[in-house]
């Protein structure tokens, strides 16, 4: 709902400043349409990275790998994967959301805490390298630790507001 | 940094597929990666040429400033570098305000237009600049306001309370975004030969 009313404000105060609104739109469109071809090339690499990853056993291995510290952390088991997964891939942690909810079901620890898991953080690595990818950056500095020591903030904290009362 | 990452994706899941025998799934996978590219661009076109298009009209009429006025007193300590009467800064403005209401699909084409306008102002066109930093890096954090998402997608599998983790996601993604800033303009700092 909030998005056609956003849309009509901006119309309506667009059309009060007297701006010529379907031309300036299309103007912009065109914009929109150049910046859409130069992140052509950086999705279509990454995704095809994260389906290979994924269908090869490469993201349970890194479950596997992660789990020690999970263990530490008191993070349970049935969330993992979809921890490792979150940063790279939006629909696949999606997926594992699901997959948890319909196991362990929506109420449970294990449900509750991949629920704040899967709204408090973002597709890292896809949302670097679409930026960075559009602009045709290739050293992004300190982007990625400083993102990936975000989402371990929120997984931190989801174990901690949920698992622990 | 990406270079090192994509590699390393490729490699180990072609070595992990040798390991696990998924090596007829992972030649599939190839080829159907690459179809869900084309999926996703797909989706992202649409939403992509109407923001874009949406966004201009909001910069000539001058409402992209007002919002610009709002939301500066905070914006432009984190983005120091940056003009406030950019059009970088304004995109910033226009990302963050989309992103705070919860309009993913308006965000990142907002988001996009803000590093392209970053870009012209980049001395060297292959590293990032602080403000692209800390501009990304807050995008990775989830900043909605009311994360309502979470919420209905938990209703539709039967949550008896679905919106009751809705405190804890804000209060986790508050603490995310409260760590990526700090570090950002930490590491930002750190760099001064930038």
């Amino acid at each position: 709902m909030i998005m056609p009313v956003g849309v009509v404000l901006i119309l309506v105060y667009g059309l009060y400043k007297k701006v010529k609104v379907f031309e300036v739109f299309t103007e912009g469109a065109v914009e929109g349409l150049h910046t859409l071809y130069m992140i052509i090339p950086t999705i279509t690499g990454l995704i095809v990275a994260v389906e290979m990853l994924r269908a090869s056993g490469g993201i349970d291995l890194l479950c596997t790998l992660a789990q020690p510290a999970a263990d530490l952390l008191g993070f349970p088991k049935e969330v993992v994967p979809m921890a490792v997964l979150r940063p790279v891939s939006g629909s696949g942690a999606t997926a594992l959301l699901v997959d948890i909810f319909e196991r362990y079901g929506t109420d449970s620890a294990a449900g509750k805490i991949a629920s704040v898991l899967a709204g408090s953080t973002d597709t890292t690595v896809y949302a670097v390298t679409v930026y960075f990818g559009s602009v045709g950056i290739t050293n992004t500095r300190h982007t990625l630790p400083v993102g990936l020591a975000a989402d371990l903030t929120a997984f931190l904290m989801s174990v901690l507001l949920i698992g622990y009362n | 940094m990406t270079n090192y990452i994509w590699a390393f994706m490729i490699i180990i899941s072609v070595l992990c597929s040798f390991f696990t025998g998924k090596t007829e799934q992972l030649s599939s996978a190839l080829l159907c990666g690459a179809e869900k590219a084309v999926q996703l661009l797909i989706k992202l076109f649409g939403a992509v040429v109407f923001w874009s298009g949406i966004m201009k009209i909001a910069e000539k009429s001058g409402l992209t400033l007002k919002l610009v006025h709002i939301l500066s007193p905070l914006l432009s300590k984190l983005f120091p570098e940056l003009d406030r009467d950019s059009e970088a800064f304004g995109s910033i403005c226009m990302n963050v305000s989309a992103n705070l209401l919860g309009i993913g699909n308006a965000a990142t084409p907002f988001g996009l237009k803000a590093m392209s306008e970053m870009q012209k102002q980049n001395q060297d066109k292959t590293t990032a600049t602080n403000s692209m930093v800390t501009f990304v890096v807050m995008n990775t954090a989830s900043m909605q306001l009311i994360p309502t998402t979470i919420g209905y997608l938990r209703q539709s599998y039967g949550s008896k309370e679905p919106f009751a983790v809705i405190p804890y996601v804000i209060a986790a993604s508050a603490c995310a975004l409260a760590v990526a800033v700090v570090l950002s303009l930490t590491f930002n700092r750190w760099s001064l030969w930038k």
